[in-house]
């Protein structure tokens, strides 16, 4: 009996597009308005989706107390109110929503051992939205 | 393939409870859920069903009729129930949101002829939901 278990959480975090792998004008061209200088915030909301056989025992995938506190210490208390540009996830990388996706996949499946991930999924605002279910050998 | 979605809201109570469990062991998994008094939810159901569009009438399926028997198998067995004295698979199981997306596939799935049942989807809250696509 497998279900699928969804929560979402709210975080706010500020960013600016920018790579040093291409020149000013094409950061410009690439990135528009999220090139500003001096960044920009979102109020994100992260869905978390995890997967598994339903304890009878419990009736649970995962007692969901376990993935709020994971989630809280390892997701939102490192990014929540947080310049993503400073933290050393995103020190080589963009913080786009689609890296983003892929690092907090990446923590929680490293580091969530009670449920199996599923899948990340990341609104940025209200119009686009992000979702990353893992490479294929995580899938397996 | 065409899936198509119906959506439609209950509200019920419920707690969780094993027998089998000490108190204090209840208390720890379950924790405020375990108050023996229940508590509510305004739930959301989605019923996605798939199949082709019939050239005929433009349907996957006839949505008056997904709705009679969401209403028929689903809403007018857990709307304004206690689910765990009112409802008979929850007197033996926990009614937890896992239990209760398997227990309305398993009421709905054999009742729907025209299209198939691909998900069953309950919101708890805006924040929680449970995805249930069958045993297979």
């Amino acid at each position: 009996m497998k279900a699928f278990l969804t929560r979402r959480y709210m975080f706010s975090a500020s960013h600016r597009l920018h790579s040093d792998a291409m020149s000013e004008q094409e950061n410009v061209t690439a990135y528009g308005k999220c090139n500003n200088p001096h960044g920009h915030g979102h109020n994100y909301a992260l869905e978390v989706t995890v997967g598994g056989p339903v304890d009878q025992r419990t009736g649970m995938i995962c007692n969901l107390t376990d993935l709020d506190a994971f989630i809280q210490r390892e997701i939102l208390d490192r990014f929540d109110l947080q310049n993503l540009n400073m933290l050393p996830d995103f020190a080589e990388l963009v913080p786009t929503t689609e890296n983003l996706s892929v690092v907090i996949h990446d923590i929680v499946h490293r580091g969530f051992k009670s449920a199996h991930l599923e899948k990340v999924r990341i609104e940025e605002t209200m119009m686009n939205s992000f979702e990353y279910p893992g490479s294929e050998d995580l899938r397996k | 393939m065409v899936y198509l979605t119906r959506k439609a809201e209950f509200s019920a109570s419920h707690y969780y409870h094993n027998p089998d469990f000490t108190p204090e062991e209840n208390l720890r998994v379950f924790g405020k859920c375990a108050n023996p008094n229940g508590h509510g939810h305004n739930y959301t159901l989605e019923v996605t069903v798939k199949g082709e569009v019939d050239p005929r009438s433009g349907f996957v399926v006839d949505l008056k009729q997904l709705k009679e028997t969401m209403h028929r198998e689903v809403l007018d067995v857990l709307d304004h129930r206690f689910l765990n004295k009112e409802v008979p698979e929850f007197l033996t199981r926990i009614p937890t949101t896992e239990n209760l997306a398997i227990a309305i596939w398993q009421r709905l799935a054999p009742k729907l002829s025209a299209a198939q049942l691909h998900r069953v989807r309950v919101y708890e809250t805006p924040d929680l939901f449970v995805d249930f696509y069958g045993e297979a």
